[in-house]
């Protein structure tokens, strides 16, 4: 008599344990291993990408489609080379164009899609043609006051 | 004569250290051995599985109560704290982030393996170290029945399918905590706690990292619990000692494990 | 032909680094008697149970147990003889966490794949016997000293042993529980058909139910007889052990150096 109350605490113990381990699996995190089993990479090249990380979101107005699943450094033409998953649900036109963003001012920077107007879209392994780099902080300010002093030179 | 007297002294100095660092060495070897016992006899653990669901319940269920409480005060005080400094940069909103990656990376494991050192694994010292006092184990022995197979390896196997439940019970209610304070005391928006938080704790990388380090503190803290117990010496003093050795050592042995583990798993990703 | 004598000790000797605490051993026990090692407090008797029981092994000589040498068994050899051994523990060593009626049918479960019904009928069997029937859902904690042992005595006989080995059985209790306690040993060796060896120092008790004693003192056997013969025995050593007297062969001081010279008595302060 006094097992099966034992085997009743146990099962319970057991139960909210494993409940525990599905809060943290699907409310606390996200799980990329479901994501990543259906979906579609596309491949962008930037010039300078910035503080971009691996696992970083890809946005459409805002809405996270994707996320940025490999970065890697051609050698060859010395441009990063940042390898996109995309939900499959999302299908793109092949002339849309990849940025990288920050959210807010101090944020951490992620992927924004600009769609464009083609009627083929993007498939696996094709490529983004026209990317934006990152905005640099101190190229920004270097030039704002380059632009200063340009401003003042005639007077 | 002083110099004699100095050199008497390095002397014994010299000759004290080697020999404890010698017994260190002797217990760590004889623990080791009596680690790789236990698992060669855990047959019993799982052909008789009602055994080991015996000992989960004094090592998982009975630590239920601290573990969920302290988990709610850390959570608790990780989002009054959070919020405090988060405040400063105007990111009160990545406050979900901060509760939910201290817990689930660090605090979840590492205090709910000590918490558990120090609940169950006394316990199981105590209990084993009174078995060895009292002939328990020499009768047990002398009925043709292997003490290591019908009572250390069960309470062995319980205490590893536990300590990751446990960290998970603790790291959740922690999050709980967080949002207690968090969104329902500071008012931070709800939508944003749990969204930035999903967006930022990955399953792969952070959750099952942390059960992983729970699975080795649970196999580290049972295992020299049930060493220390083991090998106490069988008098009420060797018990009291080794209870007490059994907290200290699988502290440090946690603490320790922990630096190494987030070295090998959070090396290099950003 | 089976051999008359259920154990037989040879020129055993035995000690634990260069301390030596047994030494020359000649012994014999034969089937259906009760054989008594006595000896003051600390000179390797229950070394001596132990060395039968194999959880030690001799330096020299051999130990035989129904015609087995004892340190040559493998560990299955030395199971299948176990399980025709009981062995009762100085203070009962019963499990603390088991009633007396698990106690009493750990054996049986352990080692049989008798129903659950079988086993309560041998249990309360065994119980009865010991007279405690009616205690058989008490913890070991509510047991007196007494009743433990004849609990303990009870689990000991469970598997309807050949040999019981008994480790101070009589230490500890007051003189009704003594005296049933010896009765008990007396009794089941004849009804049952076993062999006992008792360890204890209590000469009067002992002398009333045992066929044959052995004396020990510092290691090696000093006398031995039946209790008649102890009785009338002119030794000094067993004359003091009988007759309880505090100063001869075992002498009251611990050895010392000369009281006069401890004191400074008559020489200079260093």
């Amino acid at each position: 008599m006094n097992k099966t109350k034992l085997d009743l605490w146990v099962g319970l113990f057991v139960a909210a344990g494993i409940v525990a381990l599905l809060f943290l699996a699907l409310k606390v995190g996200s799980t990329s291993a479901l994501n990543s089993a259906e979906g579609y990479e596309v491949i962008a090249r930037f010039e300078n990408i910035g503080g971009l990380k691996p696992r970083a979101p890809v946005k459409v107005a805002g809405v996270v489609v994707g996320r940025v699943a490999d970065i890697q450094f051609d050698d060859d033409n010395y441009e990063a080379v940042v390898t996109l998953r995309l939900d499959k649900r999302y299908a793109f036109p092949k002339d849309s164009s990849a940025a990288i963003l920050t959210s807010g001012l101090l944020g951490e920077q992620y992927v924004g899609l600009e769609a464009g107007g083609d009627s083929v879209k993007l498939k696996e392994k094709d490529r983004i043609l026209i990317t934006q780099d990152a905005v640099v902080l101190e190229n920004l300010i270097g030039r704002f006051l380059y632009d200063k002093a340009q401003e003042g030179a005639p007077q | 004569m002083i110099c004699d007297w100095g050199g008497s002294v390095l002397k014994q100095a010299i000759t004290n250290l080697g020999s404890r660092t010698l017994d260190a060495l002797w217990t760590v070897g004889l623990a080791m051995r009596f680690f790789v016992t236990v698992l060669l006899h855990s047959g019993m653990a799982f052909r008789r599985f009602g055994l080991t669901i015996r000992e989960l319940y004094f090592t998982g269920v009975l630590s239920l109560i601290v573990i969920l409480v302290s988990g709610l005060f850390v959570g608790m005080v990780l989002g009054l704290q959070g919020y405090e400094t988060l405040q400063t940069y105007g990111a009160e909103e990545s406050l979900g982030i901060v509760v939910a990656l201290s817990l689930v990376r660090e605090l979840g494991p590492v205090v709910a393996a000590l918490l558990f050192a120090s609940r169950a694994g006394s316990a199981i010292t105590a209990e084993i170290g009174l078995m060895k006092a009292t002939e328990q184990l020499s009768a047990m022995e002398m009925m043709a029945v292997d003490p290591l197979a019908r009572v250390v390896a069960p309470r062995f196997w319980a205490g590893v399918i536990s300590m990751p439940l446990l960290a998970a019970l603790f790291s959740a209610m922690g999050v709980f905590g967080g949002y207690l304070v968090g969104v329902q005391l500071i008012g931070i928006d709800e939508g944003a706690f749990w969204s930035q938080m999903q967006n930022a704790v990955d399953f792969e990388r952070d959750v099952l990292n942390g059960v992983i380090k729970s699975v080795v503190f649970g196999i580290a803290v049972t295992a020299i619990a049930l060493f220390e117990g083991y090998d106490a010496p069988p008098t009420a003093e060797g018990v009291a000692g080794a209870t007490t050795r059994t907290v200290v050592t699988s502290s440090l042995v946690v603490l320790a494990l922990d630096f190494v583990l987030t070295a090998f798993m959070f090396r290099g990703i950003g | 032909m089976q051999n008359d004598n259920l154990i037989e000790i040879e020129q055993l000797a035995f000690g634990y680094g260069t301390r030596s605490i047994l030494k020359n051993i000649n012994l014999t026990a034969k089937r259906g008697q009760v054989v008594a090692i006595m000896g003051s407090s600390g000179c390797g008797k229950t070394t001596l149970l132990r060395l039968i029981g194999g959880q030690l092994k001799a330096n020299q000589g051999v130990v035989r147990v129904a015609d087995e040498s004892v340190g040559d068994l493998d560990r299955d050899g030395l199971c299948r003889l176990r399980r025709k051994m009981g062995m009762l523990f100085q203070f009962g060593a019963l499990f603390t966490d088991m009633t007396v009626f698990d106690n009493v049918a750990f054996q049986l479960r352990e080692h049989t794949d008798l129903p659950e019904d079988a086993i309560r009928d041998l249990v309360l069997m065994k119980l009865h016997a010991v007279g405690l029937r009616g205690a058989a859902q008490l913890m070991p904690a509510e047991l007196s000293g007494g009743m433990a042992r004849r609990v303990a005595l009870a689990r000991a006989i469970a598997l309807d042993p050949m040999l019981v080995l008994y480790d101070e059985p009589f230490a500890g209790l007051d003189p009704i529980s003594l005296g049933v306690t010896g009765n008990l040993i007396r009794r089941l060796t004849d009804t049952l058909g076993l062999t006992s060896v008792v360890v204890t120092h209590d000469i009067h008790e002992s002398l009333k139910i045992v066929d044959y004693i052995y004396f020990i003192s510092e290691g090696v056997i000093v006398a031995e007889g039946t209790a008649d013969e102890i009785r009338a025995s002119g030794l000094p050593f067993v004359h003091q052990f009988v007759h309880g007297e505090a100063d001869g062969p075992v002498p009251f001081h611990y050895p010392a150096p000369p009281y006069a010279d401890d004191l400074r008595l008559g020489g200079q302060r260093a």
